[in-house]
């Protein structure tokens, strides 16, 4: 097996655990750290995709790793944005909870 | 299709994606007591560059194309603008504007009075919404579409919970959760793309597609993440509370051009980059998926006690019209998606559903205001204290409904004939269903505004004649829009290849 294939495998195991965590976890604290995993697989794909090379022909193909990096910057800003509205959840409610009951309270102006 | 040249007024997509970013830069440092100054400045600015954009395209009735530091894809980054960018970019360009003027009373900073964080985190918000929308409709490869979507999801998320009340912030977390899920697996899916072809450049990709398994599981992870940020049936269930809890001026942007943006991307990927390689059978999911939202949609919103609520619920069904269209393209001897009236009554149905839509949501925030609640049951009298928001709302449901010579008119009447002329008489079937549930819901609620108080309506708040005829304008626009169909003008299949 070459490190490629490798390294691609982790990347499934990790996008499987990320996505299975994101759909069956109630609480959003989990959702989000499930995200991240979910996020890191995808990158680890992404970079084994440009280890190969694939399309460009040569050793190591640049454009993903720009792309991952962007992504990067993309999945940060995103976990800071629902970090953020958890710790507001919490100090105004006191529970993270976003069950099912939510959406049928009063609708405000 | 190779890449195309940079052709000449091209930096008018520069214009239209630079101006509302350095907007947003400027109202960040000027702060809240500024940030409505800098908005008014930068909006107009905005719709000027859109609108003259978007009147090159079709006058010349070629697509636009600027490549950003003279660098040409794949390496470097093209903004591309064909017929269907036009209208969106017009359609977004429109609302935004009527917008602004509708929300000038909710989100004021009065002179004098202590900054506070709502006008300031509003004006932001809508001026970056407007920058991501254009740079969706603009993008011409799948990763620059991928961070337009992002950007379009951070400013519509906190769009959500404005006024920071803990079931806005719920359902803005669940809105977040969708829509990160969506967009990680639209991002695997490009990745898996990339491995295969060895570029991202929508032009470039279209004419490599050859139906590897891989791009099917690819396109198929793609669909998946759009569909959660469209909220297609079955993963609507982020819409309603977000949308029908957030302030009336953001319900109506996110009702009416946020989802707009993802199905964009859908159609770009299922027009564009695999025209060849899509079945028959996995666009009747699609248009199954959205059938299925159509009926659940507009059932629910008969049933719905509050008026926010069943325009929300009405939004997921009208998404669902939007993916009756790809079966309906489908053609047998090109063996793949084509353009034609399929496409033509999508668009339509899209444009007419984002002016209608805008339109009741501000009305519904007028009556709400006016009454201090929004209960259907409770609205008599309404009719005869804000007229022109009841025939606001009633105007955007002729549309909705599909009653000529509304925009809902003729996008319905394209893909009905559509599905006629391509055999597939089940899809008639439920844009039939769809527009008699609608109705339902629709003069429901009409019926109950027009009917005489109980008790003579006491009003909580005088509204400006200035807000009600925002919502009316929208609505109004919605339902002559089927007025357009006469233009001997074909401006969806501007930049496609063939017809």
């Amino acid at each position: 097996m070459s490190t490629a294939t490798l390294f691609g495998l982790c990347g499934a195991v990790l996008i499987g655990v990320g996505l299975y965590g994101l759909i069956v976890h109630p609480q959003p604290l989990r959702k989000i750290v499930a995200f991240n995993v979910l996020g890191g697989g995808v990158f680890l794909v992404f970079g084994v995709i440009a280890r190969r090379g694939a399309g460009a022909g040569f050793g190591g193909d640049p454009v993903p790793q720009a792309l991952i990096i962007t992504g990067l910057v993309v999945a940060f800003a995103a976990t800071a944005l629902a970090a953020a509205l958890v710790v507001q959840l919490a100090r105004r409610t006191g529970t993270v909870s976003i069950a099912e009951d939510a959406g049928a309270r009063e609708s405000p102006p | 299709m190779s890449v195309a040249a940079p052709t000449p007024g091209g930096v008018l997509l520069a214009f239209a994606l630079f101006v509302p970013v350095a907007g947003l830069l400027v109202a960040m440092l000027a702060g809240g007591r500024r940030s409505e100054q800098v908005a008014m400045a930068v909006m107009p600015l905005t719709f000027a560059a859109s609108a003259a954009a978007a009147w090159r395209v079709v006058a010349h009735a070629a697509p636009l194309e600027y490549h950003l530091g003279g660098w040409a894809p794949p390496l470097g980054i093209a903004l591309r603008a064909d017929g269907l960018s036009a209208i969106m970019m017009l359609m977004t360009a429109v609302v935004m504007v009527v917008t602004a003027v509708y929300a000038r009373a909710d989100f004021r900073t009065a002179p004098g009075a202590p900054e506070t964080r709502g006008p300031f985190t509003f004006w932001l918000l809508l001026i970056g919404l407007w920058a991501a929308m254009n740079a969706v409709f603009l993008a011409s490869d799948l990763f620059t579409l991928f961070v337009a979507m992002e950007l379009l999801t951070f400013a519509a998320v906190p769009m959500v919970c404005l006024d920071g009340r803990s079931e806005q912030l719920t359902a803005a977390l669940r809105y977040l959760l969708f829509a990160l899920l969506g967009s990680v697996l639209y991002l695997l899916g490009a990745a898996l793309l990339y491995g295969v072809y060895g570029t991202l450049d929508i032009a470039l990709l279209a004419a490599r597609m050859d139906g590897a398994p891989t791009a099917l599981v690819a396109c198929s992870l793609m669909t998946a993440g759009l569909a959660a940020k469209t909220a297609l049936f079955p993963l609507h269930l982020w819409l309603p509370p977000a949308h029908a809890g957030a302030p009336a001026a953001a319900s109506a942007v996110l009702s009416a051009l946020v989802v707009k943006g993802s199905f964009f991307i859908t159609l770009r990927l299922w027009f564009d980059v695999m025209p060849r390689d899509v079945g028959l059978a996995a666009a009747q999911i699609l248009a199954a998926l959205g059938a299925a939202a159509i009926i659940v949609g507009s059932a629910v919103a008969l049933r719905q006690a509050r008026l926010k609520m069943l325009i929300a619920y009405s939004t997921v069904a009208q998404i669902g019209y939007l993916f009756l269209m790809f079966p309906l393209a489908y053609s047998a001897e090109h063996g793949g998606l084509t353009g034609g009236a399929a496409l033509a009554g999508g668009a339509m149905q899209a444009v007419s559903h984002a002016f209608a839509k805008a339109g009741m949501f501000m009305a519904a925030g007028l009556l709400y205001a006016a009454l201090g609640h929004d209960r259907i049951a409770d609205l008599a009298g309404a009719g005869r204290a804000l007229p022109m928001s009841v025939i606001a709302f009633a105007l955007g449901g002729i549309s909705l409904v599909g009653l000529p010579p509304s925009g809902g008119f003729v996008a319905k009447w394209l893909l009905l004939s559509a599905a006629v002329e391509s055999g597939q008489w089940w899809w008639a079937l439920v844009i039939a269903v769809g527009g008699l549930l609608a109705g339902g819901y629709v003069f429901g609620v009409v019926m109950r505004a027009l009917a005489l108080p109980p008790a003579p309506l006491v009003l909580q708040a005088a509204i400006p004649r200035r807000r009600e005829a925002a919502a009316l304008a929208l609505s109004l626009v919605a339902a002559l829009l089927g007025m357009t169909a006469l233009l001997p003008i074909d401006v969806v299949h501007i930049g496609r290849g063939s017809p």
